[in-house]
């Protein structure tokens, strides 16, 4: 029975961010991405509920928030810094070096991994990079198990003065379960940071003595007793085999095994350090079984620890070495392993309805603009809702985080090699997508001579992970107020001479701006031309309820040549095949009137303000 | 007792809250729960899933073919979902006709009380009624009440009581 008093429904990420206020965490920092965001969401949450002092910041990128973090563990303090898989990319290098210079107050870097992937550019395993960069990283099964690998964390980091990963998957992060919470305990942590500059500052002449400490400490923590697999064991039925598992994968194999009764009996150990693997763990299964199942996410971590030979995983083609590991994949592979019959096969499944900008989206409003008037352009954009622009054919790239700006200026002296004549490069980045990467690559276009426009979708907020401020708001994410930051001054400081700020809802005037800006960066003195595209996002409801709204309708104008479908992909306008014409989805339609300028036969009409 | 079930819509329905009051009913019911939920770029009107699992799970997936019952707040999804649902496991669905679905129009009856938003909690208190989900119409409304912020509270009670009726 469940104490009502004690438990409530936690979201993995909330789980997390609960164990970090009820661990004692000083100073939380992160940037925003998808599985990732919830986590310092909540850990503002639970700080204010409970009172719990800690600086938490929305920071600009992933490798800022990390450096501040580390150097508040550098103080002595308990620090953490959250953030996606890709993140982590970004937060490289602070994060490599640490582990070999070490910690003082205990630090926890969360990177959460989206195999599948559901909502990022790679399905890279963050733990690989753990591996690489030396570091022990948990990996819980679920939120319960997120929240107290935390605590675990948090005295493993301070115990060996090393930094330490968790790394929770998308199906952990998005997972909700019913968590114990308790008061978050209260630790004196006051700044104390000891100077010592042969390890702080660790010059060459220092590493390779720090790396051999760092090698000792993994050495250690390989043979700590606590972090030996957990064994469920199947009574003996199959005693040459056994299954090792982690990670959702772990919980994903548990649940079937139980389903298929007598015949799912066999050993099954769940790892939760991932690495290092338990030494004398590798040692002695090694031993005790002929055929070793290894099932985890994304890539063959503890696989590659274990060794070659007994394995059945990824390198021997027993489980799929890209994609998620579903409880259906998982079903299939045990199956096999188990020599039972396979499960009958499932007829593949409609495909759902893709994702879309929403009716009303100033984004999609600049993107009409840019492709009808550059109808020969190429279109350089970033990561954030805008990259719907693809469903549309306003956006032709996507990379990285701030990777849009670097191509702009490579297309542009891959053109300009071939000759004068260069095709319109028009780039487009969100507001805090530019803060995030953008701003370094727009310093090198401008110096390196690059011709191009650059558009700035500013809707004042970081829109697809949960609306996040950016530094330009003054809004910092425990809601107190911070001294604003702006893009265009920015802009101007980065050395560029062409700037204008329009509302693309205009499209007239945004169009008309688009032909200048094209006009500038053809002209002898010319450069980049930047426009910043300012309108709020419409999901922000008393932004939405300040703006104007008409009256939308089509009329029996409309041919049924679909240009507004096509071409604008608005949600709210639907098309009718059987009396082949357009119509308005009065539900979801918000008045905005941009659309009027998309049907050739003028049959879009705007009428009044309807409020 | 154990109950598994599925609740699809396309982003912006309120798919995640529906989610939520169902986890938080069987906390109150004291049984254990876990949940999985669609997040990113999907929520931006495509189509997304939940998972609802009440008793002792430890996977937060369901499996094809294991729901017991299927919320569908888009009946166009039907086609996209519908395997995850065992052979003889309910359908409630949000439309005007059902086929083999127990179906309400819940976008039109939430249009007409002036509120698209509740078209969401018109089909779970429909569902609710039915008696096959885990949960009973009181305590779901207990836990509306808890949840709903205080602004959209009323309008939430409305929506589910239209469900009911």
């Amino acid at each position: 029975m469940i104490n009502h008093s004690e438990q409530r429904i936690l979201m993995g990420n909330e789980a997390i961010g609960r164990g970090l206020v009820e661990e004692g965490c000083t100073l939380a920092a992160a940037y925003p991405g998808t599985p990732a965001s919830e986590i310092l969401s909540s850990v503002v949450a639970f700080a204010k509920e409970t009172g719990a002092a800690l600086h938490t910041e929305w920071s600009v990128n992933e490798k800022v928030a990390c450096e501040t973090a580390l150097a508040n563990s550098m103080a002595g303090r308990r620090s953490a810094v959250a953030m996606k898989q890709v993140g982590l990319n970004v937060a490289a290098d602070p994060f490599t070096r640490a582990t070999y210079l070490g910690v003082k107050g205990g630090f926890i870097l969360i990177a959460a991994d989206d195999p599948g992937p559901h909502s990022s550019q790679t399905e890279q395993d963050s733990r690989l990079f753990a591996h690489f960069a030396k570091a022990p990283v948990f990996d819980p099964s679920s939120p319960r198990e997120a929240r107290e690998m935390v605590a675990e964390a948090f005295t493993l980091s301070e115990k060996y003065e090393i930094p330490v990963m968790l790394r929770p998957t998308t199906r952990v992060c998005h997972a909700r379960q019913n968590v114990a919470c308790r008061p978050p305990q209260s630790r004196e942590q006051k700044a104390n940071f000891e100077k010592n500059p042969g390890r702080w500052v660790a010059t060459p002449q220092f590493l390779t003595e720090l790396h051999r400490l760092l090698n000792g400490k993994l050495d250690r923590i390989a043979k700590e007793p606590a972090f030996n697999p957990v064994l469920a064991p199947g009574g003996g039925a199959r005693p040459q085999t056994c299954i090792v598992a982690s990670g959702v994968a772990f919980a994903h194999a548990s649940e079937l095994l139980d389903t298929l009764g007598p015949e799912g009996r066999i050993d099954l150990y769940q790892v939760r350090l991932a690495y290092p693997l338990h030494q004398p763990f590798i040692e002695e299964i090694r031993k005790r079984y002929e055929k070793i199942l290894v099932l985890e996410e994304t890539d063959a971590v503890i696989e590659m620890q274990l060794g070659d030979g007994l394995v059945c995983g990824r390198g021997s083609g027993d489980v799929p070495r890209q994609g998620e590991l579903t409880p259906d994949v998982i079903e299939e592979i045990l199956r096999k392993f188990l020599d039972l019959p396979a499960a009958p096969a499932v007829s593949a499944a409609k495909k759902g309805i893709r994702p879309s900008l929403c009716a009303g989206c100033g984004h999609r409003a600049a993107f009409y603009a840019i492709r009808d008037t550059f109808p020969a352009g190429i279109f350089p954009s970033d990561i954030g809702c805008y990259t719907l622009g693809m469903n549309f054919g306003a956006v032709d790239t996507c990379h990285c985080m701030g990777a849009c700006i670097g191509q702009g200026a490579g297309f542009y002296h891959a053109y300009a090699a071939g000759g004068t004549d260069f095709p319109t490069i028009v780039v487009t980045i969100g507001d805090s997508t530019f803060f995030h990467a953008g701003i370094p690559g727009l310093i090198n276009a401008v110096f390196q001579g690059a011709r191009f426009i650059l558009v700035i979708l500013d809707n004042a907020t970081t829109a697809m992970t949960g609306h996040q401020p950016t530094p330009q708001l003054g809004v910092r994410a425990d809601g107190s107020e911070g001294r604003k930051v702006f893009i265009p001054d920015i802009v101007r400081a980065c050395g560029v001479r062409r700037l204008r700020e329009i509302d693309p809802y205009d499209v007239e005037a945004f169009t008309a701006a688009l032909k200048e800006a094209d006009s500038f960066i053809r002209s002898p003195e010319g450069g980049i031309a930047v426009l910043i595209a300012g309108h709020p996002c419409i999901v922000n409801r008393a932004a939405r309820e300040a703006q104007v709204v008409f009256a939308m309708s089509i009329t029996d104008d409309c041919v049924g040549c679909r240009a507004c479908i096509d071409t604008f992909e608005c949600p709210a306008i639907l098309f009718d095949g059987e009396e082949n014409r357009a119509g308005i989805d009065q539900n979801r339609c918000i008045g905005c009137g941009v659309c009027v300028h998309v049907c050739p036969a003028g049959a879009i009409r705007a009428e009044g303000e309807k409020r | 007792m154990k109950q598994q079930i599925v609740i699809s819509g396309i982003g912006g329905q309120g798919v995640l809250f529906v989610t939520r009051i169902l986890a938080v009913a069987a906390i109150e019911k004291g049984m254990e729960v876990l949940t999985s939920e669609t997040h990113g770029m999907a929520m931006r009107g495509g189509t997304v899933i939940s998972h609802v699992k009440v008793g002792p799970f430890t996977s937060p997936l369901i499996r094809t073919g294991q729901a017991d019952i299927g919320l569908f707040l888009h009946a166009g999804n039907l086609e996209v979902h519908r395997l995850f649902l065992k052979p003889g496991g309910m359908i409630y669905m949000n439309a005007a006709k059902g086929g083999d679905a127990e179906a309400i129009d819940a976008t039109r009856i939430a249009r007409e009380h002036g509120s698209l938003v509740i078209a969401n909690l018109v089909l779970l208190g429909f569902a609710v009624r039915q008696g096959r989900l885990f949960c009973d119409l009181a305590t779901v409304e207990a836990v509306l009440k808890r949840i709903s912020p205080v602004e959209q509270l009323e309008t939430n009670l409305v929506g589910f009581k239209l469900g009911i009726a």
